[in-house]
């Protein structure tokens, strides 16, 4: 089986020179697709995004057009939308090179979104080490501003992040950038009901919002054939490890993980022999070697035990130690667990400690088992979905590896 | 005691940011990133300070401080050289590159050299794993990292 290779959309001026700025993006058509969003009803403009099946791709998979019809009717008080551009999600790049490289893209498909919601301020909000990414599209806001494309009833703030994996959550984004701690919230109320200071708010990922033109221009229908029965159009992959050629690669929804890894990015290197997938960022669980004939939208990876989350696909071939790729997975959830919620910040900082000492070769007879306990106790009992991210490789690794990790414990 | 002050044009930007929110206390970590180029580090003055600019008490402001990484509450060398060693970087060799960077500097990851010329962190994923292993010096990415490629960028650093 082979999926064909689909034109770039996203992606499609990224190797043309000064592709962030406003002239090329107009030159290639930008800033139309507005023009023809002026002329719809934000309910037809809803509609159109359920049609076109676009699914949220920050990680969650969540179906853009029915969130966007959360937002009460006739809200009398403001409705913002806030862009999720704290990318950080381990294996995952593909926001960055949008802010640097089609900037105009995400303001554009802002200015569409924020019609179908009925919002006049939107804030974006990139993470603080995205340096450069920021200066750009600070650099294109200003642009847009000077053309006139924003300042006429819709504005953009710009935001900068300060170091905090969890604040790529929806909650805790807001709760940053309210000026507090990162701290997620209890839902419900859903941010749509009471989100950014307390009014109506619509979190969405930036390649996502990068999308919108395109639907708007070319149609739902169009858009939902480029993909899978329940997920419309192209992504960005993010793929990195060992694999001869790491980057961003848009393709297909229906892409499998294997023509991704083997045709693509041009096989595996290391020892030239695959072992395992982790196919959407860290906190998605792993496959092995015979487990990547699969499609990569969401139900897809749902359906093979994993999660296509924000499409951070990270290779590793024969010769890599899976404990201590676990390790490694659990300093990180250790790390940025924000303290709120007993089960994971206790537990992501225990087994951290577990795994330490099996690789460190002083790992306990039943120390699996317990990892494996504590994983399955913590689920689903905390505020946000930050544990259960975490959850999903501990398991993972430990149930599909587990004679590797059992012959680094004494006897 | 005097605490720290931003010059009227800092301040200035201080009560733009500040507009630009629905609160003027959405703007907490804009101000912090700016207090933090101005004095270099967020002292607790300079906590003490940014909080009067909020009127938010010093407990709120050194809450918001501690939870982030990029604050940096002690002073930092000039330069500040963050290593990756999440997954993807992990799985291209960020040990070793972390291992020559110790060496090379001659202090330990959360150090900063005795002249004052560069800090040295090992940070969790930076989002530049298509070039790992990587780091980050300054705000500046840096991938596809070997021992010559790190000794040649830490040459270039005053």
């Amino acid at each position: 089986m082979t999926t064909p290779r689909v034109p770039p959309i996203l992606t499609r001026n990224f190797e043309r020179p000064d592709s962030h700025t406003l002239g090329v993006y107009c030159e290639t058509g930008g800033y139309r697709a507005i023009e023809k969003a002026r002329s719809l009803e934000p309910a037809a403009l809803i509609d159109l995004v359920k049609r076109s099946n676009l699914r949220g791709l920050g990680g969650a998979g969540f179906p853009t057009g029915t969130k966007w019809s959360f937002i009460p009717k006739n809200h009398a008080g403001p409705v913002y939308l806030v862009i999720n551009a704290d990318e950080g999600e381990p294996g995952t790049f593909k926001d960055r090179y949008l802010l640097e490289r089609d900037p105009h893209a995400l303001i554009e498909g802002m200015l569409i979104s924020a019609r179908a919601i009925g919002a006049a301020r939107g804030f974006v909000y990139i993470r603080g080490e995205y340096v450069e990414p920021w200066r750009r599209f600070t650099a294109a806001v200003e642009e847009a501003y000077d053309a006139g494309y924003l300042g006429h009833g819709f504005d953009i703030v710009v935001h900068r992040g300060a170091g905090a994996y969890i604040c790529g959550e929806e909650t805790g984004l807001i709760s940053s950038l309210e000026g507090k701690k990162g701290w997620p919230k209890l839902k419900p109320p859903f941010p749509a009901i009471k989100g950014a200071f307390g009014a109506p708010t619509i979190v969405n990922n930036v390649e996502t919002i990068c999308h919108v033109p395109h639907i708007v221009q070319n149609g739902a229908e169009w858009f939902a054939a480029l993909g899978t029965k329940t997920q419309g159009g192209t992504r960005m992959y993010s793929v990195s490890g060992r694999v001869r050629r790491p980057g961003v690669y848009e393709e297909s929804v229906a892409i499998t993980l294997r023509e991704l890894i083997e045709d693509r990015a041009g096989g595996v290197t290391g020892n030239g022999r695959l072992k395992a997938v982790v196919p959407g960022g860290s906190s998605a669980a792993i496959l092995t070697a015979d487990e990547i004939d699969v499609p990569t939208d969401v139900d897809g990876l749902r359906d093979a035990g994993t999660m296509a989350g924000s499409a951070g696909v990270i290779v590793m071939d024969e010769t890599v130690s899976i404990p201590e790729a676990l390790m490694v997975v659990a300093r990180f959830y250790a790390h940025e667990s924000c303290g709120q919620c007993t089960p994971c910040r206790e537990s992501t900082g225990w087994i951290y400690r577990i795994t330490q000492r099996i690789v460190a070769g002083q790992g306990r007879k039943d120390d699996l088992d317990t990892i494996l306990d504590v994983a399955r106790r913590g689920a689903g009992t905390t505020i946000c979905a930050f544990y259960d991210g975490a959850v999903g490789p501990y398991i993972s690794y430990i149930e599909k590896f587990r004679p590797e990790f059992e012959a680094l414990i004494p006897k | 005691m005097t605490l720290p002050k931003f010059t009227p044009e800092q301040l200035a930007e201080v009560r733009r940011l500040q507009a630009l929110y629905p609160d003027p206390r959405g703007a907490l970590l804009p101000v912090l990133h700016l207090a933090q180029d101005v004095f270099g580090h967020v002292s607790e003055d300079v906590e003490r300070y940014v909080g009067t600019l909020f009127d938010l008490s010093p407990a709120h402001v050194r809450e918001v401080v501690s939870f982030y990484t990029m604050f940096f509450r002690q002073p930092k060398g000039r330069h500040v050289v963050a290593v990756c060693h999440n997954l993807s970087c992990h799985l291209m060799g960020a040990p070793a590159i972390i291992a020559h960077l110790r060496s090379r500097l001659g202090v330990d990851v959360g150090e900063t050299t005795e002249d004052g010329r560069v800090t040295l962190l090992a940070v969790e994923c930076l989002c530049g794993c298509e070039m790992a292993p990587m780091m980050q010096i300054d705000g500046r990415f840096e991938g596809n990292l070997t021992g010559e490629k790190v000794d040649r960028l830490l040459e270039s650093l005053r």
